[in-house]
């Protein structure tokens, strides 16, 4: 019998599109989806003599992204050019940054199922350009389109921290999380903004002997699912050839493998032996950046509180479970419609339900943000607080809710227009739990008598109280009522 | 003397930039390389002890440019030295090993 054991590594390589109106290098616009071709100019053509000139913003969005990442921020930096054989960069390099980066020595904190979170340290991270698009349409050639051309990316690499497919795609969801917050990306993975290259291998002991599988580098990975379940796929398949042939990494260099998502497999790629000599050099028509105290000093203004951070305060400060405050900090602007609601005097809980289990059920619905409802949180803080008086009970509230966002009307007054108001007034309550006690006098017997009946009979009373109100009494108080009338 | 660089470096690094070289233009290249790196050998007797590498010729930085969108030339603009087109795309052979999307 053989003794197996092993451990997953995965690194990942992320590409991160920058939400700057321009191109990194032109004053191109960035537009998703343009006609081919029309966002083009003699500089991302790549044409003899242009000069490049540095987005100030891109830059700028770079240093924030990698505070965000906790990482160092170099105080000079430069850019190199990477040689590329490719129509869809004409100039025969991609401006990228070699020895020098930006940042580097950084963390990201991903929230593990647990509820724990786990650190994943991060190599660097280096502002590039990206590629337009080479498309395979038309039999013997190919179309390029040019538009994408000189796009801002930011290029983060991780150290292979990873040790499961959850891991790997809490990374790429927390990630989302964070360059969205601090707003440099709109990281929509069906528009390409982010892009996950994970690095695979195995560590395994087999009889008592360590072996390492060869790395392979997944791409063409455009949904979380798709990073998940190619990791997954390569943990097997590398085992089991690993187990079929014994290759290990010694045998062999790194493998590139596309992910086929109709088939839900990883496909080698052709790849010519020469592929990663990319020989850098330094960008001569680039000019460094030198980064100062007051400049980053500015650019750490703008930070905002990070997605995990908020999530653990909402379960320390408001006592939410992790599942809610992680519901509610998916995005910043929730969360912090959220934390205004309590602020402006709703209960953490009360709004935390209103939320989840309302309102971003209603913007779902419609295709729209909670905060584009058309809800105010002091609204939102206001129904939560009729709530919890009693003025109305929960079924109400999702009515009430509809209503708010329909007719931007007032909870109170809405409240009273529906008819939903529960009575509460104790005198008026008790006088028709009195008459009701009178009507039925043998369910008041019976619920007097300490049987096994007394549960049911008090029930039935309180339904009677119940039908006579037309369900507007509050349930509590007529409870409440009830339960002192049979005593007394 | 030692040799630079010989055929098999320059054949490499020609099928690295796709040039098709001929035999004859392999030995001249050979040689005019053999030559460049002999030269750029002399810089190695300057004494660079204590000074820092240089990564820029010009001794100014932070040239930046503000995110403010510049018109675009127009697809009929940037097509015109194409040598082949298809509707607004440019037309190029088939690529087949494609690693691209730098």
């Amino acid at each position: 019998m053989t003794d197996l054991d092993y451990q997953v590594i995965v690194g990942l390589e992320i590409h991160v599109q920058l939400c700057t109106k321009t191109k990194l290098f032109c004053g191109c616009a960035l537009e998703f989806a343009a006609e081919p071709n029309s966002r083009v100019c003699p500089v991302c053509l790549g044409m003899p003599g242009v000069l490049p000139v540095m987005n100030r913003l891109a830059y700028e969005y770079s240093v924030l992204a990698a505070l965000a990442l906790n990482c160092q921020i170099a105080e000079f930096t430069k850019w190199d050019r990477k040689s590329y054989y490719y129509p869809d960069l004409p100039k025969n390099f991609q401006t990228s940054q070699y020895d020098l980066p930006l940042s580097y020595d950084g963390f990201i904190e991903i929230p593990l199922e647990t509820g724990q979170s786990k650190r994943i340290r991060i190599i660097r991270c280096h502002l590039e350009e990206d590629a337009g698009k080479n498309l395979h349409t038309s039999g013997s050639h190919s179309q390029v389109d040019l538009n994408r051309t000189g796009t801002p990316l930011l290029e983060i690499v991780t150290e292979p921290d990873m040790n499961t497919a959850a891991e790997v795609k809490a990374l790429a969801a927390e990630l989302q999380r964070i360059v969205r917050y601090v707003g440099v990306s709109e990281a929509d993975m069906q528009k390409g903004h982010m892009r996950f290259e994970p690095n695979i291998n195995l560590a395994i002991t087999k009889d008592g002997k360590a072996y390492r599988t060869p790395i392979t580098e997944v791409k063409n990975l455009n949904s979380f699912r798709a990073v998940e379940r190619s990791v997954e796929y390569e943990i097997q398949r590398q085992l089991d050839e690993f187990l079929e042939h014994g290759t290990t990494l010694e045998m062999g260099n790194k493998t590139t493998r596309g992910w086929d998502d109709d088939r839900q497999m990883t496909v080698l790629q052709r790849e010519k032996e020469e592929a990663h000599d990319y020989r850098y050099f330094p960008e001569p028509d680039l000019l460094p950046v030198k980064m100062n105290e007051t400049w980053l000093a500015d650019i750490r203004s703008r930070m905002c509180e990070l997605p995990l951070q908020k999530q653990q305060r909402f379960v320390q400060t408001y006592e939410l479970s992790d599942y809610d405050a992680g519901v509610l900090t998916a995005d910043r602007a929730t969360a912090e419609f959220f934390d205004e609601a309590v602020k402006a005097g709703g209960s953490a809980k009360r709004v935390c339900n209103l939320l989840t289990q309302i309102g971003l059920k209603m913007a779902n619905d419609k295709g729209v943000s909670l905060v584009d409802l058309g809800v105010s949180c002091e609204a939102v803080a206001n129904l939560a607080n009729m709530v919890d008086r009693g003025d109305v009970n929960a079924s109400a509230s999702t009515t009430i809710f509809e209503h708010m966002v329909t007719t931007g009307k007032a909870p109170a007054g809405l409240a009273e227009e529906l008819n939903l108001v529960q009575k509460s007034d104790s005198s008026e309550l008790e006088a028709i739990v009195k008459k009701i006690l009178s009507d039925n006098a043998q369910a008041v017997e019976e619920a007097k008598s300490g049987s096994k009946k007394a549960k049911k009979a008090q029930g039935f009373l309180l339904g009677q109280v119940m039908q006579q109100t037309q369900g507007q009494a509050n349930p509590r108080v007529v409870s409440q009522i009830l339960g002192d009338l049979l005593r007394s | 003397m030692s040799e630079k660089i010989d055929e098999v470096q320059v054949r490499k690094v020609a099928k690295l930039s796709r040039l098709d070289l001929t035999d004859t233009e392999i030995k001249e290249f050979t040689g005019q390389l053999e030559a460049i790196l002999e030269y750029v050998d002399k810089m190695n007797q300057l004494d660079t002890e204590g000074v820092e590498p240089m990564a820029h010729c010009l001794p100014i930085s932070n040239c930046l440019r503000e995110d403010t969108v510049t018109d675009s030339l127009g697809a009929d603009a940037i097509l015109a030295n194409a040598p082949q087109r298809d509707g607004d795309f440019f037309k190029v052979p088939r690529i087949l090993d494609d690693n691209s999307g730098a």
